[in-house]
């Protein structure tokens, strides 16, 4: 049919519309749908669709057929709005601008997803009109290109089948006008008393809009509270800085002017607002690549070895509860007046010689306290800060981002309070989950608080635990859905623009709170818009400004301004102190499912946490010393994952689960992770782990000492962990006594470290004398290139078919291992792009994980404190790759740019490949992994990599797709494939860039100058399989001082 | 002149191979009875079944797998074999023995051979089959296995000739051709002998149509006996190649405990060694119930005994080679490699692989025992087990923890590794059951040449070529009677 004969047919039914419906148009499909006219047009261009008998069935969420129904019939509308004579909106500006839209090629669009709120700035990759993958937005201050997991694998909430699909009113699908109706009719009531009895919870948000929008709300509704919650509350940070300050504000760090930082239980690097950003510009600090030889150091005081600590370069084990007096030694050794340090043994040593350093580098310092802990020791870190000079020059301090800034738990405590004594007719939760995820309230659960409110409403994403206890829920729109906008850690507003028409009837929290306004119509896109029409940053041509903000993913000059603030000590003693008990349990967010909103998300369920490599699981965390106190030893080494029981008790509530040792935790201290035990995540994250939430108190929401009991619990439980845990000497874990035998591992040279001062002196000698090489490199061998039966291929000409000579490249990577934290970026990131398939618990517990990417983690020191290395690792691109000898059906090969190729179609799945890798990067297919059937997973998919199906080998290809598509890019121009051009997902996705990718022909490439490094070297290289990735390795800057304590654990060289 | 010869004539001390008594028509009744009987020995019937549910049981799986995947068994990363290659090599091991009486004895003339050859061809050739079923269903897609075979096609794709894995196609398929076809030659006279025998029409047709129309003509002996002689030649170098190259599949890998140049004698020897393990370990057990304890006599007993004393030192000295080789050598892997065997979480598969495999059998060394038909079985038995955990210690424990450390993963089977792995010797015993009962499973025309009036007096051969003797005697043993 030609554009002009369906221009033709629609006109009447787009007259129809801009007669009578308008606006409305979106909010009654289906009233569209019933008309005669509709009906008759869409049978005409789509005869298999009869609408008339879809209708309702279309609510049944499984139904494949319904869904393509919908699918067809959402194509219709999307058709029907093109033609429509709407006012242009240039909805979705090109990053890079292509002529015009080419089918097969990828778009990519600028947004912004928040965690806990606080924004940051994406691309996203979209192939014709469905968005695939999550990249970092360079422009961006809060991303400059780098993503944490959580964004990386948002867009698989996307498309996840078991989201919210429509309004539900108990349990039964009602359409949306349904809901306007009975929510006006309750707004009404509230109306005449002002609203006494409207209470909206809400989470933690930066959206300006929103914030308009709560305002406007509550001038109609005066007596209307407006409540806020959720487990990652950073109410330490608010509470202190209100202490200190009399002022909430904001602290934003310039790691990247800092020599010396300490952190006070803060994960920094991995979590938190900014931290992203913080991570790229703390490893900048330490990156010793072309010809740097400054490195700042690292102090972390921490109760749980995190990332952070796993790069610290000096590391103090020390309970949560405790961390609060090390801040107050500090403080007073660094000169805050009325402290005192009350320490003794290693910590007083550890504050002393970081208070010493601190000094030294007063100005040029930060004290960062955790997100978790108490308001104490935000205070104390402001002071710290404060004493040092660092505020204006590490540091500066901002209006707070959140546009309400409160207590978060004294807010949902107030809330209960009130539900309990019936003040509450109309709860209105937006987005939270709080009958899975509050804490509990002097024994009363949310659930029997939330029950004495008459009507409830839900709007989430999925039905969940808080849903299926509401009147009505109301599907939530995912942020590649809709419209909305909020402030990154440093202020600055990202416009957060969908990609994609909702995929289901869903709405924003937008478009509920302007329905509880009587604006029941208006899409978010209307009310962002209209909101930031009104703004100065628009004032002028509105349009042009506004598409400007949409291209660059962020609305320039929006950064909050710093603040001056004086801090005053006066309020710390009003501070309630966690008091040290016998034991304590430290509740943290999970590294992967977060609080447990990523629950049924399957990249992060899979994904190895970082340092223990489990998964699909929560666990409590205990040191070598109280697991052998409580008579919780683990197993052996190859049978650890088999873990025993513990039996947390806090405020008289018992939870049972398993005990995992980690090395580097305080003795008596219990971390446990919250997010799991979920009811009603959905198929995925049913059932999963255990719900440590119960035991978690209103009083004691990150720290329980006082009422705390630990004992050994019953039976044991089988976690699924990916890799098994190997010291690197003989101090280390000590399992099985001949894997600790001395030179065993160490003698691999996998990793390979140095110290600072030694690679300071050892670079001079390098530079007077080139044949030196690092001590890292000492007795590891590397045989000649020629020690081959293989020819040498030669990457650099080749003569193609018209006889001219071409250029080729030759691909290659190095990896900066000094600059990886271990935050699992890369790794969700490489799932996402190559369609890699998730196994589940069971078939990780057998060993079939299928992820290409991994970071082994290794340790080294004693179980008390050790060090910890990351490496990632994949294919490595062997050039005499002893995988491809070995296949009988030439199934994996070389190409003629280096790259170790695996082609699907052609492998029988022998796996003698995967054998005779030394690495063990490949992964094989050994059941069907990949889901062929769920119909919204397929929209998802990047459609330039295969799905693989059973039965064949796979792994790491260096995202072979995008390197094709920068050479018919480079080709079509007429030049050579640029360096940083090719960017493999790990690459793009990782914060401290970590991984860098090009061609090894091109000599100014900076892979080539990473390779030339002293530091690299390549993993297992005597085997002479000559790997295109090489390692840079890891150096670390201890303090001498207190390196004099630890010798034998960080050298490695201790016996006995 | 005639004393002279006698005292100058070596006199074998040894007991004859055959039982005393016999003539050319108790033979032929003694084995074909057993083929032509009425009915079924109820015994027969009973072990029957139960080997015939093993089959049943190795097909249900199979189906299994074909539909679901490789996954049903408990293989790995970095685990990619396990039992699957574990027992391809096994039964690979075990279907050596066969050739290597048939062809090797041939050649070397040792007659005592004659008598448990065919016995242990049969078994080389149901062995092969089961071996031949791992590597073609291990394999993701089983139903694109053929890509593994120069088959022309129409992307031009051949098979990588540098694996060893596509060697292995050839050695096992060359193999099974040979066996097969060495197997069913040396049938023929004695199809033609049942033929002859056979009181039922049906009989007579399926044996006549399996004779292929042998007559007992001098000039079909002529031309079997040449061409027998040719296959046993042909079958020699293949009875080290195959498992020579089987060795390859792991050798030429660059793990820790597969790289080594001793593999290819190593695992001939064990081949062997394992081979007439399961030859005995099937031969007592049919010599008694069948009472055929005239024709397998002690005698092949302890002339199999012995082979294995000698390729279990073979084997004994690899095993002590590999431990050596690990600490010469100096490398960082082989010797965490042979550390990991012996103290490793599945070190005590390595001990019961020394007490299998060394420690048991060497007590045949003892003559008393060598006598002893029980112990000489429960031997058999143990080794049997230990060179299914020769391969298990090779396969799984070189894998499981190789190079890099962060990979390491136990492997532990599942249901679906036992009931392939029963049920293939299931299989076998079921074809060993069937070849009892229908085939003569002793070559009956071979044991007669072992009589002594199937002697060629060479004297009168002489008298007869030069026309001195009585005419028309033949000199070679008449086959019907």
């Amino acid at each position: 049919m030609s554009h002009r004969d369906h221009h033709h047919d629609i006109a009447p039914i787009r007259e129809e519309i801009r007669k009578g419906k308008g606006r409305e148009f979106w909010r009654s499909l289906e009233e569209l749908a019933d008309t005669e006219k509709f009906r008759e047009f869409l049978h005409r261009e789509f005869p298999a669709v009869n609408p008339s008998e879809a209708d309702p069935a279309w609510l049944d969420p499984v139904g494949r057929r319904n869904f393509l129904k919908l699918m067809s019939a959402s194509l219709a509308f999307a058709g029907l709005t093109a033609c429509t004579n709407q006012p242009k909106e240039y909805l979705v500006p090109y990053v890079k601008t292509p002529d015009g839209l080419i089918p097969g090629k990828a778009q990519f669009y600028a947004t912004a997803m928040t965690m806990n709120g606080v924004a940051s700035g994406l691309l996203v990759e979209s192939h014709e009109g469905r968005p695939t993958k999550i990249e970092g937005n360079p422009d961006h201050p809060a991303s400059r290109g780098g993503t944490t997991v959580y964004e990386q694998a948002s867009v698989l909430n996307l498309y996840d089948p078991d989201r919210s699909q429509t309004a539900l009113n108990l349990g039964d699908p009602r359409t949306w006008g349904e809901f306007l109706n009975e929510l006006s009719r309750a707004l009404d009531q509230q109306r005449q008393k002002q609203g006494a009895g409207l209470r909206i919870l809400t989470e933690t948000s930066t959206s300006p809009t929103f914030a308009d929008q709560m305002n406007k709300l509550k001038a109609e509704f005066p007596q209307s509270k407006w409540h806020t919650y959720e487990p990652a509350t950073r109410d330490g940070a608010r509470v202190g800085s209100q202490t200190v300050f009399g002022q909430p504000v904001n602290t934003v760090y310039q790691f990247d002017k800092a020599d010396v930082v300490l952190s006070l239980d803060a994960d920094f690097l991995t979590n938190g607002p900014g931290s992203v950003r913080y991570a790229r510009d703390f490893m900048g600090r330490r990156r010793l690549t072309d010809g740097a030889s400054e490195m700042n150091r690292l102090y972390v005081a921490e109760s749980t070895l995190t990332t952070t600590g796993a790069k610290a370069d000096e590391r103090l084990p020390i309970r949560a509860s405790e961390v609060e007096a090390f801040a107050r030694a500090v403080a007073a050794k660094v000169g805050v007046s009325g402290m005192s340090s009350a320490l003794s043994g290693e910590a007083e040593k550890f504050a002393e010689a970081v208070a010493k350093d601190l000094k030294a580098h007063s100005g040029k310092s930060i004290v960062i306290a955790g997100e978790h802990q108490t308001a104490q020791v935000h205070a104390l870190a402001h002071a710290i800060n404060g004493a040092l000079n660092n505020v204006g020059q590490t540091l500066y301090y901002t209006d707070p981002i959140e546009i309400n800034p409160v207590d978060q738990i004294a807010s949902i405590s107030e809330l209960v309070g009130e539900l309990n004594a019936g003040k509450v007719e109309l709860l209105v939760i937006v987005g939270a989950n709080p009958v899975y995820n509050a804490p509990v309230f002097s024994g009363q659960t949310f659930l029997d608080a939330m029950k004495k409110a008459p009507m409830r409403v839900h709007l989430g994403m999925f039905n969940d635990e808080t849903a299926v206890h509401c009147q009505w829920h109301i599907a939530e729109s995912h942020y590649l859905e809709s419209w909305s906008d909020a402030r990154a850690f440093d202020g600055t507003v990202s416009i957060i623009q969908p990609l994609i028409q909702p995929l289901y009837n869903s709405k924003s929290p937008h478009e509920l709170i302007a329905a509880m306004m009587n604006q029941g119509g208006k899409n978010s896109h209307d009310i962002v818009r209209d909101y930031w029409r009104t703004q100065p940053q628009f004032s002028g041509n509105f349009d042009q400004a506004w598409r400007q903000a949409l291209h660059d993913g962020f609305i320039a000059n929006t950064a909050l301004p710093a603040k001056q603030v004086s801090p005053g000590l006066g309020g710390l003693s009003s501070l309630k102190s966690v008091t040290p008990g016998k034991y304590e349990i430290v509740f943290r967010l999970d590294p992967n499912v977060h609080d447990g909103r990523f629950a049924n998300n399957s990249w992060l369920q899979e994904t190895p946490k970082p340092i223990n490599k489990i998964t699909w699981d929560n666990f409590a965390i205990i040191s070598s010393n109280t697991a052998n106190a409580l008579g919780l030893a683990p197993n052996e080494e190859p049978h650890r994952a088999n873990a025993k029981m513990i039996r947390l008790v806090n405020e008289g509530r018992e939870l049972e689960m398993p005990a995992w040792v980690q090395p580097g935790h305080p003795d008596n201290s219990i971390t446990v992770y919250l997010g799991y035990g979920r009811e009603r995540a959905g198929a995925t994250g049913n059932g999963l782990g255990f719900n440590s939430y119960t035991i978690r108190t209103a009083n004691t929401p990150f720290i329980a000492t006082e009422k705390v009991e630990l004992s050994a619990g019953e039976g044991k439980y089988q976690l699924a962990a990916t890799q098994e845990h190997f010291s690197l000497d003989t101090s280390g874990i000590e399992v099985n006594a001949f894997i600790t035998d001395d030179k065993d591992l160490t003698e691999r040279h996998i990793v390979r470290t140095e110290r600072f001062e030694q690679y300071k002196q050892e670079l001079e000698e390098i530079k007077k004398d080139p044949r030196h090489s690092l001590n890292m490199h000492h007795g590891a061998h590397k045989p000649g290139k020629d020690l081959t039966i293989y020819p040498n291929w030669s990457y650099d000409k080749a003569k193609a078919s018209d006889g001219r000579e071409v250029d080729l490249h030759a691909w290659g990577m190095a990896i900066d291992m000094n600059a990886c934290i271990g935050c699992n970026a890369c790794v969700v990131a490489c799932a996402s792009e190559n369609n890699i398939a998730m196994v589940g618990k069971e078939m990780v517990i057998r060993g079939r994980t299928m992820l290409w990417l991994r970071i082994d983690t290794y340790f080294r020191g004693g179980t008390a404190n050790p060090q910890v290395y990351f490496q990632p690792m994949m294919c490595q691109h062997c050039e005499a790759a002893p995988c491809e000898v070995v296949c009988p059906v030439n199934a994996t090969v070389h190409d003629a740019e280096g790259l170790n190729v695996q082609v699907y179609n052609r492998c029988v799945g022998t796996r003698y490949c995967s054998n005779n890798c030394p690495y063990k990067v490949r992964r094989f297919n050994y059941l069907l992994y990949g889901d062929w059937d769920t119909p919204s997973l397929k929209l998802g998919r990047n459609p330039d990599v295969t799905v693989r199906s059973r039965g064949v080998m796979e792994k790491c290809t260096f995202c072979v797709q995008r390197i094709m598509n920068a050479k018919i890019e480079a080709q079509k121009q007429d030049r050579k494939v640029l360096d940083g051009e090719v960017m493999t997902a790990c690459q793009s996705a990782c914060p401290t860039e970590a991984i860098i990718f090009g061609d090894t022909n091109d000599a100014n490439s900076r892979v080539v100058k990473l390779k030339k490094e002293p530091r690299n070297y390549e993993v297992l290289a005597d085997l002479n399989t000559r790997p295109r990735t090489s390692y840079l390795g890891v150096i670390s800057n201890p303090n001498a001082e207190l390196s004099g304590a630890h010798e034998g654990q960080k050298s490695g060289e201790k016996h006995g | 002149m005639a004393e002279a010869i006698q005292k100058n004539k070596y006199v074998d001390p040894r007991p004859p191979v055959i039982g005393p008594g016999h003539d050319f028509g108790s033979i032929t009744r003694k084995v074909g009875d057993i083929v032509t009987m009425r009915g079924f020995k109820k015994g027969w019937i009973f072990g029957f079944a139960i080997v015939f549910m093993g089959s049943v049981m190795m097909f249900n799986t199979i189906a299994y797998l074909v539909l679901k995947g490789v996954g049903i068994w408990g293989n790995n990363i970095p685990v990619g074999w396990a039992f699957d290659i574990i027992n391809f090599v096994w039964w690979i091991g075990i279907g050596h023995a066969g050739t290597l009486i048939s062809a090797i004895l041939l050649l070397l003339r040792q007659s005592w051979r004659n008598s448990i050859n065919r016995f242990a061809e049969a078994m080389t050739l149901f062995a092969v089959a089961c071996a031949g079923m791992f590597p073609a269903l291990h394999t993701g897609r089983p139903w694109m296995d053929y890509y593994l075979f120069p088959l022309p096609n129409t992307m031009g794709m051949w098979p990588n000739f540098r694996s060893p894995l596509m060697w292995d196609v050839f050695a096992v398929t060359t193999y099974m051709t040979v066996s097969a076809l060495f197997w069913f030659m040396g049938l023929i006279p004695d199809f033609a002998t049942m033929r002859d025998t056979a009181k039922k029409k049906w009989q007579k047709i399926t044996f006549a149509a399996l004779a292929m129309g042998w007559r007992g003509d001098a000039r079909h002996w002529h031309r079997y006996e040449t061409a027998y002689l040719l296959l046993a030649g042909l079958s020699t170098p293949l009875v080290l190649s195959v498992h020579t190259i089987v060795s390859f599949d792991f050798s030429t890998g660059i793990i820790p405990g597969w790289h080594a140049t001793i593999f290819p004698p190593y695992f001939v020897a064990g081949a062997v060694y394992a081979g007439f393990a399961m030859v005995l370990t099937l031969a007592i057990p049919v010599r008694k119930y069948y009472h055929l304890e005239d024709f397998i006599t002690m005698r092949h007993i302890r002339n199999c005994c012995k082979v294995m004393l000698a390729t279990g030192l073979i084997v004994a000295y690899g095993y002590m080679m590999e431990a050596f080789m690990a600490w010469y050598s100096g490398n960082t892997y082989e010797l965490f490699m042979m550390k990991n065997r012996m103290f490793g979480p599945y070190g005590f598969m390595y001990w019961l692989l020394i007490l299998c495999n060394v420690v048991v059998p060497w007590t045949l060394w003892v003559k008393k025992l060598r006598d002893n038909l029980k112990w000489i079985f429960v031997v058999c038995m143990f080794i049997n087990v230990g060179m299914w955990l020769e391969r298990f210690v090779i396969i799984v424990m070189s894998l499981n923890r190789d190079f890099n450390p962060a990979a390491w993963r136990m492997y532990y089977p599942t249901i679906f590794d036992f009931t392939m792995f029963f049920g293939t010797v299931g299989f076998f015993l079921t074809l060993m059951f069937l070849f009892i009962r229908f085939v003569p499973m002793i070559p009956i025309f071979e044991l007669k040449t072992l009589l002594p009036q199937g002697k060629v007096d060479e004297k009168k051969v002489e008298e007869l070529e030069h026309g001195k003797g009585p005419v028309g005697q033949s000199p070679l043993p008449q086959f019907g009677d």
